[in-house]
């Protein structure tokens, strides 16, 4: 089980390597709101003195973290995607004839996806640094558990999401109604005591939003410290989704068409 | 009737399928949503015989295939292959089967070592360069191992499929029309293996349209509507002439 494993990882960063232009395409849009977003908004938003930080910070530092978060969403839904694509294309088929459990080959894809999560988060906390963002460098070394945590959460949900759709074209509509609404209810890009002074409504929906917690333990990590709540939402989340994923593809197995 | 303890009666079934490699449906049913598919379908493939599966679209092959391939369960019934049960043996009797798609299912973005390192790998089997060329020699296919499957033709890509599915040495090959849209050469380059594998004791299930393709020892069985129609050796039924005039026109069955 331990080298089908390996095969999986090694062919998923081979994709990577092979769709190279999906790498920069992924660096691309956290570095456009970090660098855009982020100056536009500098003035616009005051920030206060919040946990983990203990000074007062600039806006694209507060919004790193949730930018990283937003690279692993994006990268976790995509090799969802993938899934679907692989799946219609035949690929898929082969990975169900071989003998392994079938939440075996899930948990091997999600292990490559989080292993590419990881590499364009690390670069792109490089490009942050290098570019004058304030981020203690130590950090890169203790975010690296909480992104591969965030990247089995987020890339067990897709893979759930996958197992309930048929069609490619179906995805897609998913990606939106469902990446969206996630990231912006959530604490990526203001804090949680800034909407609830002017949208109680939407902090509410905001801490129910489990892609908080997942940008809160991002964040926590950065600065070598461990948010205890965050780890446990993220922790209980992966392992909800994962079994939700798990049954899905099970589920599939009685009734789905293959063609 | 004779009573048995449950566990002593499925011991003595055990041992009974498990002296050969018979594929055995035992009275299956699968459903796709409402349409029924299979119902009560029993059918035992013999072991190390060529074995053709007949039958017009919608006869119920395709389901077999999964069926056998491990990809879909059934509702009621047992699939067995070699005594392994694919409800409660999936991963065991997975590893004794081959499976071919109709489909193109190579990585075309890999070359033909990368695709067999990759499939050998989900199998637990790290392949070394010699069984790889060993693998490769028996389809004629040295020359290509370091080109991407992109770059093949579909006869070439066909050929790599089949070597592929004999890497973890399967004592059954399912194959779902591995002839389709192929040249004449190449069609019979992969019958002839075919025909090969099975008189060195591999069980070739062959699932296709074409008559042709069968010659009179082979074992054929035609499907219509989830249910076998008829079955025999090829010769029994009265060769592909016969066949032709009662089912099919330019050698496809029309049931």
């Amino acid at each position: 089980m331990m080298l089908a494993l390996k095969v999986i990882i090694w062919r998923e960063l081979l994709r990577f390597w092979h769709q190279r232009e999906r790498f920069f395409a992924a660096l691309v849009r956290p570095l456009v709101w970090l660098f855009i977003f982020g100056a536009g908004f500098r003035a616009a938003l005051g920030l206060s003195i919040i946990p983990p930080y203990e000074t007062y910070i600039r806006y694209e530092t507060y919004i790193a973290p949730g930018l990283c978060a937003m690279i692993i969403l994006f990268n976790s839904l995509q090799s969802s995607l993938s899934m679907v694509y692989d799946r219609e294309m035949g690929s898929m088929r082969l990975l169900l004839t071989a003998p392994l459990p079938r939440w075996w080959i899930l948990l091997a894809k999600l292990v490559a996806s989080a292993t590419v999560s990881l590499v364009q988060c690390i670069v792109f906390l490089l490009i942050a640094l290098a570019c004058d963002v304030r981020l203690p460098a130590h950090g890169l070394l203790w975010v690296t558990p909480a992104v591969i945590l965030v990247a089995l959460m987020l890339g067990s949900f897709g893979l759930f999401l996958s197992s309930m759709i048929t069609k490619l074209q179906n995805f897609a509509g998913v990606m939106n109604f469902v990446i969206f609404p996630m990231f912006f209810a959530s604490t990526a890009l203001y804090p949680l005591w800034r909407i609830q002074e002017n949208a109680p409504a939407l902090a509410n929906i905001v801490q129910y939003n489990p892609f908080t917690y997942a940008v809160e333990l991002i964040r926590f990590a950065l600065y070598a410290k461990f948010d205890g709540t965050s780890f446990v939402v993220v922790l209980l989340a992966f392992a909800a989704c994962f079994a939700l994923a798990n049954w899905g593809y099970n589920r599939s197995a009685h009734q789905r068409k293959f063609r | 009737m004779r009573f048995a303890f449950p566990a002593a009666r499925a011991k003595a079934k055990l041992c009974r399928w498990s002296l050969s490699n018979d594929v055995v449906f035992e009275a299956v049913d699968f459903s796709y949503g409402k349409s029924v598919v299979l119902s009560q379908f029993s059918w035992r493939v013999e072991s190390g015989k060529f074995t053709a599966l007949l039958g017009p679209n919608g006869a119920g092959k395709s389901t077999v295939f999964n069926l056998i391939a491990g990809l879909i369960v059934p509702a009621a019934g047992e699939v067995r292959v070699g005594g392994l049960s694919l409800k409660s043996d999936p991963l065991a009797l997975r590893r004794t089967i081959g499976v071919v798609f109709q489909q193109a299912s190579l990585d075309n973005e890999l070359t033909v070592a990368q695709n067999l390192r990759y499939f050998a790998g989900l199998h637990g089997i790290a392949l070394s360069d010699e069984e790889q060329s060993q693998a490769l020699q028996r389809l004629d296919l040295l020359d290509h191992v370091n080109k991407p499957v992109a770059s093949l033709s579909g006869g070439l890509k066909r050929r790599v499929e089949i070597v592929r599915a004999l890497l973890h040495q399967p004592k059954v090959l399912i194959m779902d029309e591995p002839t389709a849209g192929l040249d004449l050469p190449s069609k019979n380059i992969i019958t002839d293996y075919a025909h090969e594998l099975a008189e060195q004791g591999v069980s070739v299930i062959w699932i296709t349209h074409l008559l042709d393709e069968i010659v009179d020892q082979d074992a054929v069985v035609i499907m219509r509507e989830g249910r076998i129609e008829q079955q025999g050796t090829l010769e029994s039924l009265g060769g592909v002439e016969a066949l032709r005039a009662a089912f099919g026109s330019e050698g496809r069955l029309a049931l």
